[in-house]
């Protein structure tokens, strides 16, 4: 029986491998990486965000290899960026330069350049569209032609790539609590493992990127009771960041920079209000910021990700969201999904130990109760 | 589109993540049983599923190397298989399943029966780094216990076991003193391999992947189990019993279930061991 369990483990692999390829197949039909690419937009945002890649191509190649699995893309994409060698590090991006295309405040209703619905689902009632089980290519092109048309004639003078942030307006009011200029060297987290007390950087490389699922839950955790913070969106913003390089020949010169792409990405500035006590025991409410950004348009992320990142600046034994072995371990897909996977590994060797040990203590026992007995007689 | 196999550099990583690596097992040889963080990269197969040994076993690697990788005893076992299969492709080096004749052996939780050798190098794949994670969940404060040397917790983990039922009730990965300086984790193997770490002729290094943590043993270091004087360590005991297939005993043993006659039997856990006996007695047999 032992034998059997172990033995033709290459020719079992080599099967289940060809048995998970039919899965796939099986349907005869082939699902091409343009349709991925053209009509999976949240699956591809949220990849590339969990992912730390940013690539739509790459997205939907390991979309497709996974079948759609979120967890098994996610795990493809850090598994082939993890052998790129780190050619360029790109200038500082500063997400003023954002070109937006959406952007609201919860917080204040009239905000200068105003609010910006962009792309959403927030107001879409979800009902299913059964159309879309009918759609045709005739359909959608047409739509989108005169989608296209109409927004060419519709004129608007505002700039959107010189929005003001929401958070200045407080900021000059003295709302905002102050705080230095941080100019520090960020940590990379994918160079050097992450060490307690862990720095700002270190944190918000996590968060940003962590399984999205696991940093809304824990997010969620904190405003429903399990923290201490009752926050408010300061504002909310989406759209593209022009990514430069220096030449490379003269890196010091910052004249001398290189456009290399845009990454979409979604911004997150979190209001909680907060005590300060001031000079002579005053006490004042200010407003603390918690900053979330990710890939792609992951709003609920990103805000999340804002409220984690409040809660691990201040820290508060009375909740484990506000510490930060705890949020910072366990919001990883790879390492969560990979370690509760390994349970499906035979662990024959360990459970022979453990089963030596259990006897053991079995044995031990009813020595000790024989011993009682003869005592009693 | 690049294929798979022009995709990647020999062994998986560039260059530059392999040398990060090499560094950090440097460190873990200069400090025995001190874990040193590494970045760890991710790896093609699961967090979990061995990324620790196999980042030592990448970086290691070179084109004269001969591998063999274990999983819990048996060259076979479907993981070790995978393993050996990426290792295979992305390399192109040979394999064995005789621990004689391999220079790597990657292995999760077994140490090989055949005794290691001089310029052998042992990667033991590691799920659970920290021995004081059981009574301290941060990580910060187990580093400081570490840096003190401060190891009551341990002591008294094994000492409410035995309050508790008579015995100390580890299992496997019973914790381990190294030179008289770190409590250190020997990874889940069985506590029967617990002494073939002690003054080792091979090198034995251990990865943890998910954990980010190189750690090592170094040739001839040693390494003592947690006991007390009046408690000793006991090995898992296999008394009385011996292999079905090659009549071996004093190794760990698998104990199966006949599955018509439903008696319990046993045979070796280390399963290239078990074929060499096999053959050794056939040839024998022959002349």
């Amino acid at each position: 029986m032992g034998y059997v369990a172990v033995k033709g483990g290459t020719h079992a692999i080599e099967e289940s491998i060809r048995r998970l390829k039919y899965e796939r197949t099986k349907k005869k039909s082939i699902l091409h990486v343009k349709n991925i690419e053209a009509g999976m937009r949240g699956l591809i945002d949220q990849t590339m965000s969990e992912s730390s890649l940013f690539s739509e191509k790459l997205a939907s190649i390991a979309i497709k290899q996974a079948e759609g699995n979120p967890e098994e893309a996610v795990f493809l994409l850090r598994a082939y960026r993890s052998t790129l060698p780190r050619k360029h590090y790109s200038n500082k991006v500063v997400s003023e330069d954002m070109r937006v295309e959406r952007r609201i405040s919860a917080s204040f209703k009239d905000i200068p350049g105003g609010q910006i619905l962009g792309a959403t689902t927030d107001y879409t009632h979800r009902l299913l569209d059964f159309n879309l089980a009918t759609e045709t290519d005739e359909d959608l092109l047409s739509w989108v032609s005169d989608f296209e048309k109409e927004e060419t004639t519709d004129s608007d003078d505002t700039d959107l790539t010189k929005l003001t942030k929401v958070i200045d307006y407080l900021r000059n009011e003295g709302l905002v609590q102050e705080c230095e200029r941080n100019d520090q060297e960020p940590d990379d987290v994918t160079r050097k493992s992450l060490e307690f007390p862990s720095s700002r950087s270190e944190r918000l490389q996590i968060l940003s990127r962590g399984q999205t699922g696991a940093v809304t839950s824990l997010a969620y955790a904190v405003i429903r009771g399990y923290g201490s913070l009752h926050p408010t969106v300061g504002e909310l913003r989406v759209g593209d960041l022009p990514i430069y390089i220096n030449n490379p020949i003269d890196p010091t010169d910052d004249d001398d920079s290189y456009f290399i792409g845009e990454i979409k990405v979604t911004e997150a500035e979190m209001l909680m209000p907060v005590t300060v006590e001031k000079e002579h025991g005053k006490k004042e409410i200010e407003f603390e910021i918690g900053y979330g950004v990710c890939y792609g348009q992951n709003e609920t992320k990103a805000i999340s990700m804002g409220i984690l990142d409040n809660c691990l600046e201040n820290k508060n034994p009375d909740y484990p969201s506000h510490n930060e072995e705890f949020v910072l371990f366990h919001i990883d897909s790879v390492e969560s999904t990979g370690f509760i996977s390994h349970l499906k590994m035979p662990h024959y060797v360990t459970f022979q130990s453990k089963l030596d040990s259990v006897r053991k203590t079995k044995k031990k026992h009813s020595e000790l109760n024989q011993e009682k007995q003869e005592v009693r007689v | 589109m690049m294929t798979t196999a022009t995709a990647y550099n020999f062994a998986f990583f560039d260059e530059g993540s392999k040398r990060e690596i090499r560094r950090a097992t440097l460190k873990a040889i200069s400090i025995p049983g001190y874990q040193v963080p590494f970045a760890s990269r991710e790896m093609p197969i699961a967090r979990g599923w061995g990324t620790g040994g196999l980042q030592l076993t990448l970086s290691l690697v070179g084109k004269n190397d001969t591998m063999k990788v274990i999983d819990q005893g048996a060259d076979e076992s479907v993981n070790a298989v995978n393993i050996k299969k990426l290792i295979e492709n992305t390399t192109g080096i040979g394999k064995t399943d005789e621990t004689s004749e391999a220079t790597i052996i990657q292995s999760r939780h077994r140490i090989p029966e055949v005794p290691l050798t001089k310029g052998q190098i042992l990667v033991l794949q590691v799920p659970l780094p920290e021995p004081l994670r059981a009574f301290e969940a941060s990580e910060l404060e187990t580093k400081k216990l570490h840096a003190e040397k401060e190891y009551s917790g341990a002591w008294l983990m094994l000492f409410e076991q035995i309050m508790k039922y008579g015995n100390m009730a580890t299992d496997a990965d019973h914790p381990v003193m190294v030179e008289n300086r770190y409590v250190m984790a020997p990874s889940p193997i069985p506590r029967f391999d617990n002494p073939k770490m002690n003054h080792s002729d091979a090198l034995i290094l251990l990865g943890a992947g998910r954990e980010k943590k190189v750690y090592a043993v170094p040739p001839y270091t040693r390494v003592v189990s947690l006991a007390f004087q009046d408690h000793p360590f006991e090995p898992e005991s296999f008394e009385g019993e011996s292999c079905k297939v090659c009549g071996a005993n004093s190794v760990f043993m698998d104990e199966l279930v006949e599955e018509e006659s439903g008696e319990t039997y046993y045979q070796c856990n280390d399963t290239s061991y078990c074929i060499e006996r096999l053959n050794q007695a056939q040839e024998e047999g022959a002349l």
